[in-house]
C-alpha cells in the first residue's frame, strides 16, 4: 500500500505540486479581477520571482525562507512602480498596458544575459520546494484572501468592481485599494514563481510570456470569479485536462479551446458559480466564502 | 446669516471644451433644512453635483464646505469630510444584499487594521458587529429591514432609490446631496419619500436637493435656487420663485410651465 | 544606405499596418479585442498556401481563396461565439477571452493538420525578381504589400469617411444603441465588419507568409502582439491610426535593429509602447473616444 503511493507519488508529484503553482496564479489574477481590473501583468511578476529567487540561490546562497520572501518581494516593488501610473487606466487600456509590461520583462530578461541566462535560461536551480510548502502557501494564501473578503477590504474591492464612482463616494480610496489588489496580486504570483523555479529545475523567459498570462486568466474565468473556490478548481481543471486529454495527441489543446469558448458562452460565470447553485438547489441565505 | 453656511459655492464655472456649462454660479446651502436647485433639462444641475463630490474639477471660483475649500481633494476625501449624495440614475452595487450596500458606505468608519482583519480581533469582530447593526437600523428609516439580505438588483425601481439613500446616510454624512430623488417614482412612492427626507431632516442631516417635480419641491424645500443655461437666475423660498418673473420666464413654453404655477 | 533601410522599413511597417487594419477594424466597430486575429492571419497563409499546392493556382487565386475562406470563419466566428456574448451584453472582459479560446482550437488545428514545423509556398509562387532603382532594391512582393496596404487603407478611409455605410459603421462605433434606434441594422453591420475584418486578416497571412517565407501554426502570436503594439501606438479603433502606428514600429524596429543591434528590436517595441501607454493611453495618434462598455 505504502508502495504503491510512493510509486504513484514519484510519477505525478510534477503534476500535483504544479496544481499548487497554478492554484496560487489563478489566485493572483483572481485578486486584481475581483477588484474590477483586468491586470494581464501576472506571468511577469510570477517571472520576476522566479529570476529573483532563482538568481539569489544560485549566485547569492541566501538560505530558502529568504529567498522565498524576497521572491514575493521584488514582484510587489514592481507592481508598485508600474502601478502608480498604469492603474489609472481603465478596461482594455490596462490589459494592453500590462500586456507590454510583460513583454518588457521577457525581454529584458533575455538582454541580461550576465544574470538571467538570457534566452536558454537558468538550470540546475536546486529543487528546495517540498510539497508541504506548496501546501501551505495555498492554504495560507486562501486564508488571508478569504479573511480578507469578509472585511471592508473585501467589501471596497467588490464595491469597486461593480462601480469605481459610486465607490469612491462611499469613501473608499479607490486609488489605494487597487493598487493594494495589484500589489497583493504580484505577491502571490512571485510566490508561485519562487516555488515552481525550486520546484522543476530550471526556468526560462519562455514560460513567462504572453501565453502563460493568458493560461493563467482563463483558468481563474474558468473556474469562476465569483468566490475563491473558483479560481482553485479552475486552475486545478486546466492543470489536470492536457493529462486526462492526452490521447487526443495534437487536438488536446484543442479542447481546451472549445472548453473555454462554451464555458464563456454557456456558464457566464465560470463552473463554481454560487449564485447558479443557489438557483439550482433553491435558495440559501447568504453565505459567502 | 451669520452662521457658517454647510456649503458654499462662489463664481464657480464649469466650461467643457468650449461650452460654458457653468458660469458664475453662487449658491448657499445654510446648515440644516431643505435646499432645492431646480431648472430645465441640461441647465447644468448635475454638474454643481459632480463639481461638489470631486468627480469633476471646476473652471473656476471657489467650493467651501463649512468653510474648507474642497479644491482638489479626491471623491473619497469629501465624503470623508461629510458630504454624500445619490444618483439621478441609481448607482447602487446590484450583485450585492442591501445590508452588504449600506455597510459599504461605513468603509471609513470602520476601524480596524490588518493584524485584526487576519486574525479576527476582538477589535474587528465589534466593529462588524457595529456596522451591521448601524446598518440594519438606517434600512429600517427607509422601511427597507425585511429584505436586509436580498441581492440589491431584485429590488423595485422606488426602493433602489430608498437604498441608495441610506447607503449615502451610512457614510455619516452633514450634508447629503440628492440627486432628482423622485425621477420616475409614481405618485404613491413620492408621497412616501416625501415623508421619508423629511425625517431625515429632522434628524439633523441638512439636504441640497435637485428635483424636477415642482410639487416636491416646493413642498420639501425651505431655499430654492433656480438654474437655467448655467447661471443662477433667482434664488429664495418657495414664494418668492413661484412668483419670480424670470423664473415663469425660464420655464414658459415649458411642459413645467403648469406645475410653477401650481 | 539608408535609403535601403527606409525600404526594408516602410515594407515591414506596411506588413504590420495590413495586420492591424483587421484588427482595429473590430476593435473600433465591435468593440472586442479580438485575441483570435493571429490566428486567423494564420488560417489565411495556410489555406492559401494548401489551395494552391494542391491545384496548382497561382497566387492571385490563392489570394482570393484566402480572403473568402478568412472572411467566412469571421462570420462562423461572430455568429457563434461574439453574437451571443452581444446578446447577453458580456461586458468587454467576456468576448476577449472567448476570442483566446477561438485562437487556441485554430492554431491547435492547425498544428494537428500540417504539423508543427515550419511550411513554404510553392516554389514559384511569387517572382524573385527586384527592381532597382537609384541604388535601391525592392522585391516585387515588397512592392505588392505597400501598395497592397495604402491602397486598401485609402479604400477602408474612403469607405468610411464618404460612403452610408461608412457613416452607419462609424455612428456604432460611437454608440450601437443609438445607431440601432437610428435604424442602422446592427447586426448585420457586425457581420460585415466581422466578415471583412477576417478577410484582410486571412490575405495579411498569405503576404506575410510570403515576405517571411516561413508559416508555422503559431505565426499569429508574435504577429498578434506586434499587431496590439500597432493599434496602441495609433491608437485602438482608428484605420489611420493602424496604418501610421504600423509604419512608426517598422521604422523603429528596423532603425534600432540597425544602431543597436538586433537583439533590442523587440525591446524597443516593447519599450516604446509601455511608454505610450503611460504617457499617452489613448495613443499618439488617437482620436477615437474610448466607448463606454
Amino acid at each position: 500500500m505504502m508502495e504503491a503511493l510512493s510509486t504513484f507519488w514519484v510519477i505525478h508529484s510534477n503534476l500535483i505540486l504544479s496544481l499548487g503553482t497554478n492554484a496560487l496564479l489563478a489566485l493572483s489574477i483572481w485578486l486584481t479581477l475581483s477588484c474590477g481590473m483586468l491586470a494581464m501583468a501576472n506571468a511577469a511578476f510570477m517571472g520576476i520571482g522566479a529570476y529573483t529567487s532563482a538568481i539569489l540561490t544560485m549566485q547569492f546562497g541566501w538560505p530558502f525562507p529568504a529567498v522565498i520572501l524576497a521572491g514575493m518581494l521584488a514582484p510587489m516593488l514592481a507592481a508598485l512602480i508600474i502601478g502608480l501610473p498604469t492603474l489609472r487606466l481603465s478596461g482594455v487600456y490596462l490589459a494592453m498596458a500590462t500586456l507590454a509590461f510583460g513583454e518588457v520583462v521577457r525581454i529584458v530578461i533575455i538582454n541580461t544575459e550576465l544574470l538571467t541566462g538570457g534566452i536558454g535560461g537558468i538550470a540546475g536551480i536546486p529543487t528546495s520546494t517540498e510539497w508541504w510548502h506548496m501546501l501551505l502557501a495555498v492554504v495560507c494564501a486562501l486564508f488571508v484572501l478569504w479573511r480578507m473578503r469578509r472585511s471592508k477590504v473585501g467589501r471596497a474591492f467588490e464595491a469597486i468592481r461593480e462601480d469605481e464612482t459610486a465607490a469612491g463616494l462611499m469613501g473608499i480610496n479607490v486609488g489605494a485599494n487597487k493598487m493594494l489588489a495589484f500589489i497583493l496580486g504580484a505577491a502571490l504570483a512571485g510566490l508561485a514563481g519562487t516555488l515552481n523555479a525550486h520546484l522543476t529545475f530550471m526556468i526560462d523567459p519562455k514560460e513567462f510570456g504572453f501565453d502563460r498570462g493568458v493560461e493563467i486568466l482563463t483558468m481563474a474565468i474558468f473556474g469562476g470569479i465569483g468566490s475563491l473556490v473558483g479560481p482553485v478548481l479552475g486552475s486545478a481543471i486546466f492543470t489536470l485536462l492536457p493529462t486526462v486529454l492526452s490521447p487526443l495527441a495534437d487536438f488536446r489543446l484543442m479542447v481546451n479551446g472549445v472548453v473555454l469558448v462554451l464555458i464563456v458562452l454557456f456558464l457566464p460565470n465560470g463552473i463554481w458559480d454560487p449564485a447558479r447553485f443557489k438557483q439550482w438547489f433553491g435558495r440559501k441565505q447568504g453565505a459567502r466564502t | 446669516m451669520n452662521a457658517l453656511p454647510m456649503l458654499q459655492l462662489q463664481n464657480v464655472s464649469r466650461h467643457f471644451g468650449g461650452l460654458k456649462v457653468l458660469e458664475d454660479v453662487n449658491i448657499e446651502v445654510p446648515e440644516g433644512g431643505v435646499f432645492g436647485l431646480i431648472g430645465p433639462n441640461g441647465a447644468g444641475k448635475t454638474t454643481v453635483f459632480n463639481l461638489t463630490t470631486g468627480l469633476l474639477p471646476t473652471s473656476g471660483g471657489t467650493i467651501r464646505f463649512q468653510g474648507r475649500d474642497i479644491a482638489g481633494m479626491k471623491p473619497h476625501q469629501i465624503t470623508q469630510a461629510g458630504i454624500a449624495r445619490t444618483f439621478q440614475n441609481i448607482r447602487i452595487f446590484k450583485e450585492m444584499s442591501l445590508i452588504e450596500n449600506v455597510i459599504v458606505g461605513m468603509h471609513a468608519k470602520l476601524r480596524y487594521g490588518a493584524v485584526g482583519l487576519l486574525a479576527a480581533t476582538a477589535r474587528f469582530r465589534s466593529e462588524e458587529r457595529r456596522a451591521r447593526e448601524r446598518a440594519h437600523e438606517l434600512l429600517s428609516w427607509v422601511r427597507l429591514d425585511h429584505k436586509a439580505h436580498d441581492v440589491a438588483d431584485n429590488l423595485s425601481y422606488g426602493e433602489q432609490r430608498k437604498l441608495e439613500l441610506a447607503r449615502a446616510l451610512a457614510t455619516e454624512p452633514k450634508l447629503l446631496l440628492l440627486d432628482e430623488p423622485v425621477a420616475g417614482m409614481n405618485s404613491g412612492e413620492k408621497t412616501e419619500l416625501m415623508h421619508e427626507i423629511r425625517n431625515i431632516s429632522a434628524r439633523g442631516y441638512t439636504i441640497f436637493m435637485i428635483e424636477h417635480d415642482m410639487r416636491f419641491v416646493m413642498g420639501l424645500c425651505e431655499h430654492i435656487a433656480v438654474l437655467n443655461f448655467g447661471r443662477i437666475i433667482a434664488q429664495g423660498g418657495p414664494d418668492e420663485i413661484r412668483n419670480d418673473p424670470q423664473v415663469i420666464e425660464a420655464y414658459l413654453g415649458r411642459e413645467d410651465e403648469s406645475e410653477v404655477a401650481q | 544606405m539608408l535609403d535601403q533601410q527606409l525600404v526594408n522599413a516602410l515594407s515591414l511597417g506596411c506588413v504590420y499596418a495590413l495586420f492591424a487594419l483587421g484588427f482595429t477594424l473590430i476593435f473600433g466597430v465591435l468593440g472586442v479585442i479580438n485575441l483570435a486575429h493571429g490566428a486567423v492571419f494564420m488560417t489565411g497563409a495556410y489555406a492559401a498556401m494548401t489551395v494552391m499546392a494542391r491545384f496548382e493556382l497561382p497566387l492571385w487565386a490563392g489570394l482570393l481563396f484566402a480572403f473568402a475562406f478568412c472572411g467566412l470563419l469571421g462570420l462562423l466566428i461572430d455568429f457563434l461565439v461574439l453574437r451571443p456574448l452581444r446578446a447577453r451584453n458580456a461586458p468587454h472582459l467576456i468576448p476577449m477571452i472567448a476570442t483566446i479560446g477561438v485562437a487556441i482550437v485554430l492554431n491547435s488545428a492547425a498544428q494537428g493538420l500540417f504539423g508543427a514545423e515550419n511550411q513554404r509556398f510553392p516554389e514559384g509562387a511569387i517572382s524573385n525578381d527586384t527592381l532597382q532603382w537609384a541604388g535601391v532594391r525592392i522585391t516585387v512582393l515588397e512592392l505588392g504589400i505597400i501598395l497592397f496596404s495604402f491602397v486598401l487603407m485609402a479604400v477602408l478611409m474612403l469607405a468610411l469617411k464618404r460612403t452610408q455605410l461608412g457613416r452607419a459603421l462609424r455612428a456604432m462605433a460611437e454608440s450601437p444603441k443609438a445607431a440601432y434606434l437610428l435604424g442602422i441594422n446592427v447586426e448585420g453591420l457586425f457581420y460585415l465588419t466581422s466578415f471583412a475584418a477576417a478577410a484582410l486578416g486571412g490575405v495579411a497571412g498569405v503576404l506575410i507568409g510570403l515576405y517571411s517565407n516561413a508559416m508555422s501554426p503559431l505565426m499569429g502570436q508574435p504577429m498578434l502582439h506586434k499587431g496590439i503594439a500597432v493599434v496602441i501606438l495609433g491608437g485602438m479603433g482608428d484605420i489611420r491610426g493602424a496604418m501610421f502606428g504600423g509604419l512608426f514600429l517598422g521604422f523603429a524596429e528596423v532603425l534600432s535593429i540597425n544602431y543597436l543591434g538586433s537583439t533590442m528590436r523587440d525591446a524597443v517595441t516593447f519599450g516604446l509602447l509601455f511608454l505610450v501607454l503611460l504617457v499617452r493611453p489613448k495613443g499618439l495618434f488617437g482620436t477615437l473616444q474610448e466607448r463606454k462598455v
